[in-house]
């Protein structure tokens, strides 16, 4: 499966996926696969089940039923694996503030295990991709959000994973720089990066090549963000969203 | 109509930061006012000063007519303040948390139900839970019922929505809605520019400075220059050409579309369109559309940020 899933072109595969607290399904037989390169927006209301779904593909919560490759990696067996080979940046952060813009780079590198020399040059072409070079010793905390979101991503890229998931990475900043994001995004995906995202902006749904939408727990909806649109014959992904997720009582309950 | 809310030349700085910069403008008793930016812009430290619990370095403020220096003891019980994040108390039960703000005001739950009853019923089924095990959604309503137990005159509310889902941000503005209807005066802080619709004015603040106050359907009138809406093809591709068109001033990704801004004010956009349409063309981007567009308030927040992009996101 390991093999087939990667010659086959897929970055994740997910058949059944299922998490269950006590009596309480969170996750419930998702099925759904992402293509390799493909930026794919995970949508849901707050408490549908994303960040559990999220935990159980990146290896930090072991599924209750059914199975899912990441990265070619087994979510049950080879969780160790899985991590080593995908990038993570959620929305708090994954850099230390007291730490100066090179130091969190150099940490990063390390943790990877990156050869020094590696990480240098990492840094240099990151410093200047991102116009950080002048900021590189100033400490990260004291940095705008916005040049935080943009670092945290590029270090969440510098072991050059197959996949990176991005956990609402634009919430709060200026327009502006939430597009930069995006083209930050859309130029690792041309280099071959699966992206992973979720996000509250329905703008930035439509930025998608695929989006799915979770309701209480399962995959409601699924394709382009044209598709969908046509399929409910809706103006906007906001409002596919809203129709499907208007009426969905458990999360409210949970 | 007298003003709830009157600012004048209001500076306050931190350390080197300019979080607030020679700010003016007027908030009218009953209006539904909106402040539009991100985060940095300095809308939490105008809600501070507001609520006065910051004091400003220069200019003046008066809420419901009262001065935020001389008389904050009387603005306190005027005010209902939902800071962001809610700043519920975790640990203390959805009762609680009602009964003690009702506590702190010398009033109760009960006088004040009439007005929080529409909000609050939604959220009373689960009284007893406490406060930090309730999802996003139900903490936002509970703070909001927190905010009006104590019927104030006017509602501060310092970005209500963030992280909440776009179901019950549509849900909140409704409710938002009514109680504007009973004629409540609200100033509501967002980063997200399509809940500026909802709003009487939207103020648009970015880096301490207010760059345009309107309403919101007038906010995009003003745009300076032609725009254009561009859709077909691949997109990342279609960015690159179009900032390559040596009469671009700016292009943005925009939902299913980009947004071409020429720099040619003095061009019909209907002409630029066609020309627009033929250099795609020449560039192998023969199925891309291009057709003129009315600003909206997220293109008019752009343009007056400052324009065009740096070049360090698109080389990437």
């Amino acid at each position: 499966m390991t093999a087939a899933a990667q010659i086959n072109g897929f970055a994740i595969d997910a058949q059944n996926l299922t998490r269950r607290f006590g009596s309480f399904i969170a996750v419930d037989h998702i099925t759904f696969d992402v293509k390799t390169g493909e930026v794919f927006g995970f949508l849901g209301a707050n408490g549908a089940g994303k960040t559990t779904a999220i935990k159980m593909l990146v290896g930090l919560l072991a599924p209750s039923e059914g199975v899912a490759h990441v990265a070619g990696f087994d979510v049950h067996s080879q969780r160790e694996q899985i991590r080593r080979n995908i990038g993570y940046m959620s929305q708090r952060f994954s850099l230390y503030a007291d730490l100066t813009v090179r130091e969190n780079i150099r940490l990063y590198g390390g943790i990877y295990g990156l050869p020094p020399a590696h990480i240098e040059e990492r840094t240099k072409l990151m410093l200047d991709t991102l116009g950080l070079a002048t900021n590189a010793d100033d400490l990260v905390g004291k940095l705008p959000l916005g040049w935080k979101q943009k670092l945290a991503f590029s270090v969440a890229l510098l072991h050059e994973p197959k996949i990176v998931f991005l956990d609402e990475p634009t919430g709060g900043v200026d327009p502006i720089t939430r597009r930069q994001f995006w083209e930050l995004i859309y130029a690792a995906a041309a280099r071959g990066t699966t992206v992973f995202v979720t996000t509250h902006y329905m703008d930035e749904a439509e930025y998608c090549d695929r989006i799915s939408i979770m309701v209480d727990g399962k995959i409601a909806a699924l394709g382009t963000p044209t598709e969908l649109k046509e399929r409910f014959g809706a103006d906007s992904v906001d409002d596919v969203f809203v129709r499907l997720a208007r009426g969905a009582k458990k999360g409210e309950a949970a | 109509m007298s003003n709830a809310v009157e600012l004048r030349s209001l500076s306050k700085s931190f350390e080197k930061v300019k979080a607030l910069d020679d700010v003016s403008f007027d908030v009218a008793e009953g209006e539904l006012f909106g402040l539009v930016g991100p985060d940095g812009a300095g809308k939490t430290t105008l809600f501070r000063i507001l609520t006065t619990l910051l004091v400003p370095d220069k200019g003046s403020a008066t809420v419901c007519g009262l001065d935020v220096v001389k008389d904050l003891w009387a603005i306190r019980s005027r005010v209902g303040y939902m800071p962001g994040g809610f700043a519920l108390y975790p640990d203390l039960s959805v009762a609680e948390n009602l009964e003690f703000f009702a506590a702190v005001f010398g009033t109760t739950v009960e006088k004040g139900y009439e007005l929080i009853a529409p909000i609050y019923r939604q959220i009373e089924p689960f009284k007893d839970r406490r406060a930090e095990a309730l999802s996003g959604g139900m903490k936002q309503k509970l703070a909001l019922s927190c905010a009006l137990v104590h019927r104030p005159d006017i509602l501060l509310l310092d970005e209500p929505t963030t992280g909440v889902d776009a179901v019950s941000r549509r849900e909140f503005w409704d409710q938002l809605g009514n109680l504007k209807a009973s004629g409540l005066t609200i100033v509501v802080s967002t980063p997200y520019m399509d809940e500026a619709l909802r709003c009487d004015r939207v103020a648009l603040i970015h880096s301490g400075k207010i760059l345009e106050i309107d309403p919101p359907g007038a906010v995009g009138r003003r745009y300076p220059l032609p725009l254009l809406s561009v859709t077909g093809g691949e997109r990342f591709e279609l960015l690159r050409a179009l900032r390559e068109f040596p009469e671009a001033h700016a292009v943005y990704l925009f939902g299913d579309e980009l947004h071409y801004t020429d720099k040619r004010a003095e061009v019909s956009a209907q002409a630029i369109a066609a020309e627009v349409q033929e250099y795609l063309a020449q560039r192998g981007h023969t199925d891309a559309q291009v057709a003129p567009i009315s600003a909206g308030i997220e293109d008019s927040f752009m343009e007056l940020m400052g324009g065009a992009p740096p070049p360090t996101a698109a080389a990437a």
